[in-house]
């Protein structure tokens, strides 16, 4: 239990020792350790803009889907505008052309009277001069009552 | 052990309890305690450099289980430290670490069954005696406590100046009327007397007297069959008892080398 040599020998080897330690073994485990923070936080920053961008991003693609929708209303709406037009347009040209028909056959059958009409007239004045030849057989000329009986036609 | 001898507890005792010494010149000073000085020096080179060893490889990113418990350890005292001090911590807390590690492996060694270690040291290696607890030499634990005492004292001139530090040993904590001068002084020099006693001797008592409670119970184990029936179960109680020792003994001369320095960092 003597206090000998010993003490100053444990004492350089314990100042070898904390020289070690302060100058080699601490710096480097702080080194390291900081290193380690600085990447931590980084990931942390970087998740958090992740996060940040990924609420952007969201509220942007809410605002192009109110747009389109918008859009959509705004299409469906002139679409109903124009077939609306369109069914208009398609009934007043029915409608026109079924007047250019009715038109046609009124102007057909006006003629067809008219025609209808002559012919009538020619065998009525046929008949007439038949009937008044069979009563005027022998006293009647037709020579001499053309002129007559031309204006008798013009007549019916 | 040596066969020669009768085996009485008080040679056994002394056995276990003697240093092996080398005179390195005359007076009683010059003697070398080889085995604490191999011991210490051996676990000091082990413990250092396996943190040393960890480090250099270490990684900043993912750590492997070595690395983390080196880590967890550093973070460990790096933690004491900031409690305690309020500053540069880039010495006091590889200080610490040293004191701490080196202190808990030479605790340690306490946990190696003293007569079969005696007998591999007798048998295996031709040595007579070799005691394995450093701590338990006065030496080393005086020579780490005196080592922090002037660290201290260091410190304590670095931070205040050379004046400032004297002053404080005159003016504090009475006061600094000239009156209260010399017991300023003698308050102040029973303080730095007794900080490196307390502070090696507590390590030291308890190292030393965990040595004698183990060899009084391996001597009454020797004295028969009884005797062992008694001794063992005492002895696994004491050995489990020992584990906190060594743990709680190397934590206390840690947290008072950290709170040496710090408060010869602080003024009055």
């Amino acid at each position: 239990m003597n206090l000998n040599l010993t003490l100053i020998a444990q004492g350089i080897a314990f100042a070898i020792f904390i020289l070690i330690s302060v100058k080699f073994v601490w710096p480097m485990f702080s080194r390291k350790i900081e290193e380690r923070q600085k990447t931590i936080a980084d990931g942390l920053a970087a998740g958090e803009q992740g996060r940040r961008d990924l609420e952007a991003a969201g509220k942007r693609a809410h605002e192009e889907l109110a747009r389109a929708r918008e859009r959509v209303g705004e299409i469906i709406g002139s679409a109903e505008k124009r077939d609306a037009q369109m069914l208009e347009e398609a009934k007043a040209a029915a409608r026109a052309e079924a007047e250019r028909i009715l038109a046609a056959a009124k102007a057909d059958i006006d003629q067809q009277i008219a025609h209808a009409k002559e012919t009538l007239r020619e065998q009525v004045a046929s008949l007439a001069v038949s009937g008044a030849e069979k009563i005027l057989r022998r006293e009647v000329n037709p020579e001499t009552h053309a002129e007559l009986l031309g204006r008798l036609k013009r007549e019916i | 052990m040596a066969a020669e001898h009768e085996l009485t507890p008080g040679s056994y005792i002394g056995h276990h309890l003697a240093f092996r010494e080398v005179r390195v010149a005359e007076g009683p000073f010059w003697v070398l305690n080889i085995d604490t000085v191999l011991t210490s020096v051996g676990l000091g080179i082990i413990g250092i450099g396996f943190l040393w060893w960890v480090v250099r490889g270490a990684t900043s990113g993912v750590p492997n289980t070595r690395q983390a418990l080196v880590e967890v350890l550093c973070d460990f005292v790096d933690r004491q430290a900031k409690d305690i001090f309020h500053g540069d911590r880039r010495f006091i807390a590889p200080t610490a670490l040293t004191v701490g590690l080196w202190v808990l492996l030479m605790n340690s060694m306490d946990f190696l069954p003293i007569d079969i270690m005696g007998a591999i040291w007798e048998h295996g290696l031709g040595l007579e005696r070799y005691r394995e607890v450093p701590t338990a030499d006065v030496n080393t634990t005086f020579a780490l406590s005196l080592s922090v005492w002037l660290l201290m004292i260091y410190f304590s001139i670095a931070v205040k100046g050379l004046g400032g530090w004297i002053h404080e040993l005159f003016c504090t904590p009475f006061g600094s009327n000239p009156l209260l001068w010399l017991p300023n002084l003698l308050f102040n020099l029973v303080e730095y007397v007794s900080k490196p006693l307390s502070h090696s001797l507590r390590l030291f008592g308890n190292m030393y007297a965990g040595e004698i409670i183990f060899l009084l119970l391996w001597m009454m184990a020797g004295a028969g069959v009884v005797g062992a029936i008694f001794a063992i179960p005492l002895a696994v109680i004491w050995a489990l008892f020992h584990i906190l020792i060594v743990l709680l003994q190397a934590y206390i001369f840690m947290m008072l080398t950290i709170v040496y320095i710090s408060m010869a960092h602080e003024s009055h």
